[in-house]
């Protein structure tokens, strides 16, 4: 696959990042916990039937310290707005994963028609006392990857340091990710979306990895129940809670198929 | 020099095999370990002790705030300070302090301090820590990447609610109040000093320097681990052209006193294994949430090659290589431990070398009880105080309390406890 072009566009005063990838109908993705400090391959098998556009969020790789000056939850959806809007994905296909699903779900429910699709991979956002969500942010650092994806290695190969970097700016980076989705989800990823969902009219697709070891299976009946745009969900065998890590060709392949 | 007397509360029945069978002290310890009716001893001995040193002759009480934590009762030390603002005279109140992020609105603060500051005369020093990631972040809830900006905040608006004369409205980033305007006021003018209990990164330096408050390094691990830190502090100091007063700094340290140094290392072998190897059995899952140190301090650290890895927070590899045997506690400077003449001589040398005027003294820790934390805070009062009094008198410490007159101060009735138990009952 060729390189993903890249670009940026102005938020708040702060840089954020696009790659733009493939060709086809626009398709627009939104990262999960940690960002994406490198390329993947699931943005690969997206890119093989559509134009991939992937703004990265305030505070998360590629999205400088871009969240620091939003304090309210308010502040992040306007950003997502604005930075859908930059991106040139106005009115596409949009699908987002984890913490960036959250913020998915959030814009497809207050601006409906500005999502054509939606398709929401283990999206954040709810919290069930009986059945509650992992705490990402209070976890012995050599069990993250674990929770993350079901093969530790995946994680692992998304938040390694490019070969021959040694600066310290790396690691601050990775620290930085999750101290962006801490500064919206903190503490209990509960942002009270449960109420915004009936307003998602957008047609739904929902992806859970069968393993995932942070937000539970159940949460998926939750937002099929809230979302009025008739959800549909696909359990990925063989994935983690970043199901697009794990399992890259086959959570593409799900969405690509659903799209058609 | 000043000599504080601090106390942390630690629950002291912690159980033999707490580390094997219980993963953290802190945030999520189980409830099954404490008994209400045994803290209610332990709460009263530490009364008495903090009550105790002040009539032993220490410069200053000085109590912290913790939450979820069993080595440190004091969710509130405003409790604590209040009783003792009616059962000392003289001696300087230090709450050490509140972790004015976790208030809502923070002027509560300013309020309770007031009224702290106002029942004792103008005692008070007021403590304004960020506070602990697991007290702040976990214990309750905090947005980590947020802390420290409402922590600033805060802190401008209780400056202001003690100092501004009329109503004001403050509109700033995370607090909105229409109308502050405390009662009572503080009778220490224009504010009572502030002290700023931190971690050793160079933002919270500047910003000392800048406001002009006493910076406070406490640490668990005594005056060698402190010594780069406190380096550190004096080197800002000197590149923003600041003097080189000891009064500006506090430091936290362990003692130990007994007749000899071999009956020290036998009397507090016990209570300082209980606190390294008990009470600072942190689980690390609560030690780095992100946002909590700064990305300079990240920096910093990753630079000078002295942190292990990013993502591991000062708590969390402090944790895990802390010394637990008395010979090593002892080795690494956590404790000092000897004789009257060696423990002046010791604190003589660190407070040189550390070139601190507030030295703040944990003669109670662990699970020592009443009779030996009385004993060590004595002996302490008695023969290494004397030997320590002239230490940095060239200095004028601007940041100490200044109390109202003593004759204008309302006088304390004696306190006579009950005849009999049950008394109050039967009336």
């Amino acid at each position: 696959m060729p390189e993903p072009r890249t670009s940026s566009i102005e938020l708040n005063g702060f840089s954020c990042r696009v790659w733009t990838a493939g060709s086809g109908p626009t398709i627009g993705f939104l990262a999960g916990f940690g960002g994406l400090p490198r390329w993947i391959p699931f943005l690969d098998a997206l890119a093989r039937e559509r134009t991939v556009i992937v703004p990265s969020l305030p505070g998360f790789p590629g999205g400088e310290r871009g969240h620091t000056v939003l304090d309210s939850h308010l502040d992040w959806v306007l950003a997502v707005r604005q930075l859908v809007h930059k991106a040139g994905l106005d009115g596409a296909d949009l699908v987002g994963s984890s913490a960036g699903g959250s913020l998915a779900a959030e814009f497809a429910a207050i601006w409906p028609h500005q999502v054509k699709r939606l398709a929401l991979i283990a999206p954040w956002g709810l919290f069930d006392e009986a059945d509650p969500a992992t705490d990402p942010w209070a976890q012995r650092a050599p069990d993250v990857p674990g929770l993350m994806c079901a093969d530790p290695a995946c994680w692992e190969a998304l938040k390694a340091p490019p070969e021959g970097q040694n600066s310290p700016e790396w690691p601050i980076e990775q620290v930085r990710a999750s101290e962006a989705a801490a500064r919206i989800f903190w503490p209990l990823g509960n942002t009270k979306l449960e109420k915004r969902l009936p307003l998602i009219t957008a047609p739904t697709l929902l992806i859970w990895g069968g393993e995932d070891r942070i937000v539970p299976r159940s949460y998926a009946d939750k937002f099929a129940h809230g979302i009025s745009g008739k959800p549909e969900i696909r359990v990925i065998p063989g994935a983690g809670h970043l199901a697009e890590l794990d399992k890259p060709d086959e959570v593409a392949a799900a969405i690509l198929e659903w799209l058609r | 020099m000043k000599l504080m007397w601090f106390h942390l509360m630690p629950y002291t029945e912690l159980p033999d095999d707490f580390r094997e069978q219980h993963p953290s002290v802190w945030v999520d310890i189980h409830s099954s370990l404490f008994d209400p009716l045994r803290a209610h001893h332990m709460y009263n001995d530490f009364m008495d002790e903090l009550e105790f040193a002040a009539e032993c002759g220490f410069d200053a009480v000085c109590v912290n705030e913790h939450h979820s934590n069993g080595y440190g009762l004091m969710p509130s030390p405003n409790l604590i300070a209040s009783s003792l603002a009616r059962r000392t005279t003289d001696t300087a109140l230090c709450v050490l302090g509140n972790s004015l992020a976790l208030y809502n609105p923070p002027t509560r603060v300013a309020e309770e301090f007031a009224m702290i500051d106002v029942i004792s005369g103008g005692r008070l020093i007021a403590g304004f820590p960020v506070g602990s990631p697991m007290d702040t972040c976990y214990a309750y809830g905090q947005n980590p990447s947020m802390l420290r900006e409402r922590y600033l905040e805060a802190h401008d608006l209780v400056v202001r609610a003690w100092t501004e004369p009329d109503t004001f409205a403050f509109n700033g980033r995370f607090n909105q109040q229409r109308y502050v305007n405390i009662w009572p006021r503080p009778i220490q003018k224009p504010r009572p000093p502030i002290w700023i209990p931190g971690g050793g990164s160079v933002e919270t330096w500047r910003w000392c320097a800048q406001m002009d408050h006493v910076y406070c390094y406490l640490s668990y691990y005594g005056y060698k681990a402190g010594q780069a830190t406190m380096d550190g502090f004096w080197e800002e100091m000197d590149r923003l052209g600041k003097d080189r007063n000891p009064y500006h700094a506090g430091f936290l340290q362990f003692v130990g006193v007994a007749e000899t140094r071999e009956k020290a290392f036998e009397l507090y072998r016990e209570p300082a294994e209980y606190f390294y190897g008990r009470c600072l059995h942190v689980d690390p899952r609560f030690a780095g949430p992100p946002g909590y140190t700064t990305e300079e301090t990240q920096r910093r650290g990753i630079q000078s090659q002295v942190a292990q890895a990013a993502a591991a927070s000062r708590y969390e590899s402090k944790f895990q290589t802390l010394a637990r045997e008395m010979d090593a506690i002892v080795d690494k400077g956590y404790v000092i431990i000897g004789s009257p003449d060696e423990v002046a001589a010791q604190l003589k040398e660190v407070a040189h070398n550390l070139n601190v005027g507030h030295l703040m003294l944990l003669l109670q820790f662990g699970n020592m009880n009443k009779d030996l934390a009385k004993y060590n805070t004595k002996l302490f009062a008695e023969q290494v105080m004397p030997q320590l009094g002239d230490v940095f008198s060239e200095w004028e410490d601007r940041w100490w309390p200044k109390p109202m007159d003593r004759a204008d101060r309302a006088a304390l009735p004696s306190f006579q406890p009950a005849a009999q138990p049950g008394t109050m009952a039967a009336e």
